[in-house]
C-alpha cells in the first residue's frame, strides 16, 4: 500500500500549497490558476507581491505546457505519455514555485546555456536582454517567444535554481525552482 | 467598418475597438496559451483601419496580468499603431495604465515606450 502519511507529512513540512502531477492541458491549468488565484487572495501579503507569485506560476505552467516532453516508456507497445510535476509553497516568507517534466536529453544544452545566461545578468541587464528578444526573436512554434525565463527572472528578482538529471540515453528529467521573496522586492 | 467587442475570460482581456470613435481598448488579462490565435484578428483589423483611421486615436491598454506570450503579440498591435502614427494617418497616443504600486506593470510599458515610436502615457490607477 502507498504510504500516503509520509506523502502527507513532507507536503505539510514543506508547506506545499497545491501540488498535482499528471498531463498538462488548457483546461487543468485555468483551474490551476483559478484555485491559486483565490488562495493567494487569502493570504496576508502585498498585492505586488501577489502578483508576482501569479505572473512567475502563469510562466512556469505555460512552459510546462509548450516544452515538456514525453516520458520514457517501459516498451515501444506502451503509450507515450506527457506528464509534469508541479508544486507551489511556503517556507518562510518566501514562494517557491517547482516543476519537474521530461525532456529529449538533446533539448537540454540549448535550455542550460540559456538560464546560465539569464542568472549572469544584473537587473538592468535583464531588462536590456527581455527588450532585444521581445523586440528581435522569433515565435517559437511551440509558441514560446523566448522570454519565459528572462521574465521569470525578472519578476522574482532571484536565480533561477535549477537540475538536469540523466533517465537514459534520450531522456532527462528536469526540476526548476523559483523562489518568489517580499523582502527581494 | 465593424468594430470588434470580445467579453473577457479568466485567459483573455476584454477588447473593443472601435474605428468611428478612434477608441481601442484592451483590458483585463491575457494569459492564453495560444495568443497569435487571440491578436491575429486585432492586427488585421487595425490593418484595415489605417486606410480609414480618425484624425486621432486614444488607445487604452489596462492590463493586469500578461504573460510573455501575449508580450510579443501585445508589441505586434503596438507596431501596427506605429506604422499608422507615423504614415500620418492618425495621431495616436497610448494611454498604459497600470495599478499603485505595481511596478512590474509600469516597467512593462516602459519597455513598449523604449520600442515603440508613438508617445506613451503612463497611467496610474487605484488598486481594484
Amino acid at each position: 500500500m502507498l504510504d500516503i502519511f509520509d506523502f502527507y507529512d513532507r507536503m505539510e513540512r514543506n508547506n506545499i500549497m497545491l501540488s498535482f502531477k499528471g498531463n498538462i492541458t488548457p483546461e487543468l491549468l485555468t483551474s490551476i490558476l483559478q484555485i491559486m488565484e483565490s488562495k493567494l487572495e487569502n493570504m496576508e501579503e502585498t498585492p505586488k507581491l501577489k502578483k508576482k507569485v501569479y505572473n512567475v506560476l502563469v510562466e512556469c505552467l505555460q512552459n510546462l505546457y509548450h516544452h515538456m516532453d514525453e516520458a520514457p516508456v517501459p516498451d515501444e507497445s506502451a503509450d507515450t505519455q506527457r506528464s509534469a510535476i508541479f508544486m507551489i509553497g511556503k517556507i518562510g516568507n518566501d514562494y517557491n514555485v517547482i516543476t519537474g517534466n521530461y525532456m529529449y536529453s538533446d533539448n537540454v544544452a540549448p535550455l542550460k546555456d540559456k538560464m546560465d545566461k539569464v542568472n549572469g545578468m544584473s537587473k538592468e541587464e535583464l531588462k536590456a536582454y527581455y527588450k532585444e528578444v521581445l523586440d528581435n526573436g522569433r515565435m517559437s512554434e511551440k509558441g514560446g517567444g523566448g522570454l519565459g525565463m528572462i521574465d521569470i527572472a525578472r519578476k522574482s528578482g532571484q536565480k533561477l535554481e535549477y537540475d538536469f538529471m540523466d533517465i537514459d540515453n534520450k531522456h532527462s528529467f528536469f526540476t526548476l525552482n523559483i523562489k518568489i521573496s517580499p523582502n527581494k522586492n | 467598418m465593424e468594430p470588434i467587442n470580445i467579453e473577457g475570460t479568466p485567459k483573455t482581456p476584454t477588447v473593443n475597438f472601435d474605428s468611428s470613435s478612434g477608441v481601442i481598448e484592451i483590458k483585463g488579462r491575457s494569459i492564453p496559451e495560444n495568443s497569435i490565435e487571440f491578436y491575429k484578428p486585432l492586427v488585421d483589423w487595425l490593418d484595415e483601419y489605417s486606410s480609414s483611421a480618425q484624425s486621432q486615436t486614444s488607445v487604452n491598454i489596462q492590463l493586469e496580468y500578461f504573460n510573455t506570450s501575449s508580450s510579443k503579440c501585445i508589441l505586434d498591435v503596438f507596431k501596427k499603431l506605429e506604422a499608422i502614427h507615423n504614415g500620418g494617418q492618425s495621431e495616436i497616443v497610448i494611454n498604459w495604465h497600470y495599478e499603485e504600486d505595481d511596478e512590474d506593470m509600469l516597467e512593462a510599458g516602459e519597455d513598449y515606450q523604449a520600442i515603440i515610436n508613438v508617445p506613451f502615457k503612463m497611467i496610474e490607477t487605484e488598486e481594484q
